[in-house]
């Protein structure tokens, strides 16, 4: 009992709290639920003495390791904690319980599938990640949401079919169910990359994202863009360390997205774009596996959750009053939302990386690991991607929202709540960029050597933002800016949800018809027969018409002719 | 733990346990016939179920302690008279029968009142005694003749009790018409296979069967006999392709009766196959090791897939969990068919776990229909709003069907793909992962339908309802059923571990 409670996993008391709450009939407890659980949580967190594997029980053979906290595991799991925190405050004034019970859910899932140390653990958590993540995107209750929620859903249990089917094969074959680093050559390794792959948005795969995410409800948004992909950063960072293809994948992702986000109306379908770029510099840093490469992944997952969701709150705080996010429709809202459009300034600060804010030491670090290691045409990218966030998330969104064009809209501030969530994730987003050191303490390996704040670095940084802001400045005034026009952009989900569909479709009708020429090639031989031997068995054409029961006595000795026809052949 | 059930019974009841299972609920079945009304007659009923359930579990008990039971009737001596057999594969049936009769009597009811003319009750409940009587003695009998007598006595009653929808829906008539005519060519095929047996062999007795045919086994009599025999049991377990009768028979029946069938009819029919292939015919002749592959696996699998495609264009709830049925079916196919002791185990206990999915799924569509009269999967709009409770059991039921964690449903597919991977069946494993998606598109409907329709509202007000207690009770025996052997699956895993190492051993012989 002793050892038990030691070591409980911070994903048990979201969890129950979730399960609370889906039964909670009163509004203020279900709220208090959702502030308490991550406090519980993080207590749990706090309270874990050293590293080490706990929580193990086993059950029909197997072995559960329910939470394993390592230097690794552990950043994750306090970054999930903390964006639980800040979303349960900022959700603190939606009266919806299913929405409600599906973020604590959510987000002891995720937590939960950090902590796993095997291969069960992770797959059952995995999925419960997905399935109730799902209900966050049906809360925007509309026929679009809804359909993208399915797709939403079918995808991420691919995702987890894939996953438990790599792991039953990689199991067999190293004969352990154990979570480690994962030979991608060993059978089944390909198959879990996938289901990572899936789950981080790679690209090709990652069309689910800006799919579900921008049309869920205001609140939904902000939970979901915290957890999904960035587990399945962790599992990579676990899993595939140093694999050097994700360099390339890690590069491609941070580049192909940002001239969608630059020509994308819906501004939270630019931040689902924006995060694709950004997970990609995760990725790479991955893809290098060195101590700094590593570091640099986690401390900008770190970082990244609390600004991504800072930005995706403020757009959440524009939705709930405006009733829409469409840059055709914004404009001018810093005279009636002066406070959601500062917060907005200073996470696209620390998503562009200016210097003093967090992701400029976040995102050093993944950029240093990567010129390290000599992979010259990844840099190159790396650091036009980089140019590329300022452009669509740094600049765009404010200027979109808040500024460009008066479009009329006076609206009240956002509700109080949603300040306080955006001022903390604003006040974190600064403080972790001035005092460093607290987050650079948290990284899996030691960075005493590490200092992001000298001249070239600055230099350079300082250089490439306003080389990018002149770029905007200029483009905006010469009117050569790509109008912002309601439109959709494809994408290559294209191939699925409409090339798909219509092949399904096509596919239906034309095994429609085949069947209606069946059917006429049935009466016509029927008809050369000759009616004559139906008459006679049923001089009411009862017999004719009721097919069934004779079909089935047919297909009954056919049958039987096959079977009987196997055993006499064996 | 089975173990410790061994003698709670005096011993005069305990030896004749086996037989009194089966003999107390048929004799019960005429006193419930004479009884005034509907409520007597479903209190005899409960009263015959409920024996057989306490004699089912000493039983058991027994067969855990001393392996075979084998009980001579009337003190014939067993390769003259008829004996009863049971093993650990059969009392694994009888235990499913008998416990969810009983449940499926606790829950009857209401319903059967809502929906059976008042002055039939009283039949209905004798009909009922017939036909689980008759499941009864078909997983119990150790006699292939006799096999056949209780299949029939089963069967016709089962005929009666679907055609009784009719008060509901004509279209029961033609759907029992139509189950009449198939479960008589089935019935047929099976008793000329047993003639063939018993022209090779000159026995009845099942045991006596096994022992002598391995001496005849390249005769085309005892092929023929095969062919004939997994013909008509498998349309008693609606094998594909043979399983058109069900669809109809499952949609158009009262709705007790389609929870009572789906649960525990097609088992029997697939235990019966299970015992003819592993232990009567020799395992190890030509024509079955031919047989597991070519028909078992490849039926399974097509049955799998082309049935769960049927259920997702369906329009009426209980068609479409019909047509999962078929598909379920499918999956315990391809567990027989993979031949292995780890396949065998996995048909078992998807076979177990099928029983607590589907009775549950389908006592919850009765309840709905019992209180809004629910068919059509558009009906079941926004019930998580009116009926909360129900429709969580439902839901509970539905996601174990596609085998998401946290259901049993996942340990089914867990050892069943295992199984095909371990005799290196790729396509099997991947077919079974297929239909387990096509099984999530189906159930998103219904679950779709329930959670995120549209409220019904009447007069401005959302409608609020609750389902009777003796029909909820088992809906959320069953409902929990789903999620506590989710995690601690021993012992449904024992049952079925054990099952197949008796069919493996050849219990019989």
């Amino acid at each position: 009992m002793i050892d038990l409670m030691s070591g409980l996993s911070p994903a048990w008391p979201v969890l129950i709290a979730g399960v609370l709450c889906a039964v909670m009939p009163w509004h203020y407890a279900r709220k208090a639920l959702m502030i308490l659980a991550p406090l519980a949580a993080g207590l749990f967190w706090f309270l874990t003495p050293q590293t080490g594997v706990f929580g193990v029980f086993e059950a029909a053979g197997f072995t559960f390791e329910t939470f394993r906290f390592d230097p690794l595991s552990r950043i994750w799991g306090l970054v999930f904690v903390l964006a639980a925190f800040l979303n349960g405050l900022y959700a603190l004034h939606e009266r919806d319980r299913m929405s409600d019970t599906a973020a604590l859910l959510y987000t002891g899932a995720g937590l939960g599938a950090v902590f796993a140390g095997d291969f069960l653990t992770l797959f059952f958590f995995w999925e419960l990640t997905a399935i109730t993540s799902v209900f966050l995107v049906w809360a925007g209750r509309n026929p679009a949401a809804f359909r993208a929620g399915h797709r939403y859903l079918a995808i991420h249990v691919l995702s987890g079919v894939l996953l438990l089917t790599g792991a039953v094969l990689y199991a067999n074959h190293s004969g352990s169910w154990q979570f480690n680093a994962v030979d991608v050559n060993a059978p089944g390794g390909l198959l879990i990359l996938l289901a990572f792959g899936i789950k981080a948005a790679f690209p090709l795969l990652h069309n689910w994202l800006q799919d579900a995410y921008p049309k869920s409800t205001a609140v939904g948004a902000v939970v979901l863009s915290a957890f999904t992909t960035k587990l399945a950063i962790y599992a990579l960072a676990r899993g595939f360390a140093g694999l050097e293809p994700l360099i390339w994948i890690g590069a491609i992702m941070t580049a192909f997205p940002v001239f969608y986000a630059v020509i994308e109306n819906d501004l939270r379908k630019v931040l689902a774009y924006s995060l694709n770029n950004q997970l990609g510099f995760m990725v790479a840093g991955i893809g290098v596996g060195t101590a700094l490469g590593l570091n640099g992944a986690a401390a900008h997952a770190f970082v990244h959750i609390i600004y991504k969701g800072l930005l995706f709150m403020t757009m959440g705080a524009v939705l709930h009053r405006v009733g829409s996010t469409k840059a055709t429709d914004l404009g001018g809202l810093y005279k009636s939302m002066p406070l959601t459009a500062f917060f907005c300034l200073i996470g696209a600060g620390a998503i562009s990386a200016f210097p003093l804010f967090s992701g400029f030491v976040a995102k050093a670090l993944t950029i240093s690991a990567v010129a390290q290691s000599g992979q010259t045409i990844p840099f190159i990218i790396l650091v036009f991607a980089s140019a590329g966030v300022l452009e669509h998330s740094g600049i765009k969104i404010p200027y979109f929202a808040f500024f460009a064009h008066d479009a009329k809209k006076r609206v009240k501030e956002a509700p109080a709540n949603m300040l306080l969530a955006m001022g903390l994730a604003a006040f974190l987003c600064i403080y972790l960029g001035v005092n460093y050191g607290a987050l650079y303490a948290l990284l899996p390996f030691s960075m005493e050597a590490y200092q992001p704040y000298s001249i070239d670095h600055i230099v350079g940084q300082m250089q490439l933002l306003l080389a990018a802001l002149f770029a905007f400045t200029f483009l905006v005034r010469f009117k050569l800016y790509p109008a912002e026009i309601p439109g959709v952009n494809l994408d290559t989900d294209w191939f699925y949800r409409k090339a798909g569909n219509d092949f399904v479709r096509w596919s239906w009708k034309m095994f429609d018809r085949m069947m209606g020429a069946l059917g006429h090639v049935r009466a016509r031989i029927r008809a050369r027969l000759g009616d004559r031997l139906f008459n006679v068995f049923s001089p009411a054409g009862a017999l004719s018409r009721d097919v069934p029961s004779g079909l089935l006595a047919i297909w009954t000795s056919v049958l039987l002719g096959i079977v009987l026809l196997i055993a006499y052949l064996a | 733990m089975i173990e410790a059930l061994t003698s709670f019974l005096p011993p005069i009841l305990a030896d004749h346990a086996v037989v009194l299972a089966v003999v107390i609920p048929l004799s019960l079945a005429p006193v419930a016939a004479i009884m005034p009304n509907g409520r007597l007659g479903w209190l005899v009923a409960l009263l015959g179920t409920l024996a057989a359930a306490i004699l089912t579990l000493s039983v058991a008990g027994d067969v855990a302690q001393n392996g075979i039971i084998s009980y001579a009737l009337g003190d014939w001596a067993p390769p003259h008279g008829i004996e009863f057999r049971v093993d650990a594969l059969n009392a694994a049936v009888l235990i499913l029968v008998s416990a969810l009769g009983l449940l499926g009597v606790v829950y009857a009811l209401p319903s059967v009142a809502d929906e059976i003319a008042r002055d039939k009750q009283s039949l209905f409940y004798s009909a009922f005694l017939v036909c689980f009587a008759g499941l009864m003695g078909v997983a119990s009998t150790g006699d292939a003749f006799n096999m056949f007598v209780f299949l029939e006595i089963s069967s016709i009653s089962t005929y009666t009790l679907v055609g009784m929808g009719a008060g509901n829906d004509r279209r029961a008539l033609t759907a029992a018409y139509n189950y009449l005519i198939l479960g008589t060519i089935g019935a047929t095929f099976f008793v000329i296979g047993v003639g063939f047996l018993y022209m090779a062999t000159g026995t009845l007795n099942m045991a006596d069967i096994a022992e002598r045919l391995p001496a005849v086994q390249d005769s085309r009599v005892v092929q023929a006999a095969f062919a004939f025999i997994i013909v008509g049991l498998g349309l008693k377990a609606a094998m594909f392709p043979l399983h058109l009768w069900l669809p109809n028979a499952y949609a158009f029946a009262p709705n007790f009766v389609t929870v009572f069938l789906a649960s525990t009819a097609t088992k029997v029919a697939f235990y019966t196959l299970i015992r003819f292939v592993f232990d009567i015919f020799p395992s190890d002749a030509p024509f079955v090791q031919v047989s597991f592959l070519w028909v078992f696996a490849v039926l399974g699998v097509i049955g799998m897939i082309a049935g769960s495609i049927q259920a997702i264009f369906q329009n009426d709830a209980r068609r479409l969990l019909a047509f999962s049925s078929v598909a379920q079916v499918g999956y315990m196919m391809l567990g027989l068919g993979i031949g292995t002791m780890a396949g065998i185990s996995a048909g078992v206990l998807h076979l177990l776990n099928h029983a607590m999915m589907k009775g549950a799924l389908f006592m919850a569509l009765g309840i709905f229909a019992l209180r809004f009269g629910v068919r059509q999967i558009s009906d079941l709009s926004g019930l998580a709003r009116t009926m909360p409770a129900t429709s969580v059991a439902f839901t509970v039921g539905a996601l174990s069907l596609v085998g998401v964690p946290m259901t049993v449903g996942f340990w089914s597919k867990w050892y069943l793909v295992g199984a095909a991977l371990d005799a290196g069946w790729w396509w099997a494993a991947a077919a079974v992962i297929i239909s387990s998606l096509l099984a999530l598109a189906y159930v998103a409907r219904l679950l779709a339908a329930i959670w995120v329709g549209k409220v019904p509202v009447h007069r401005g007000e959302e409608i609020r309802s609750r389902a009777p207690l003796t029909m909820a009770v088992p809906l959320w025996i069953l409902a929990a059923a789903n999620v506590v052997f989710f995690f601690d699956l021993s012992p449904v895993l024992e049952l079925a571990r054990a099952a197949a190492e008796a069919a493996f051993a050849g219990g019989i012989r």
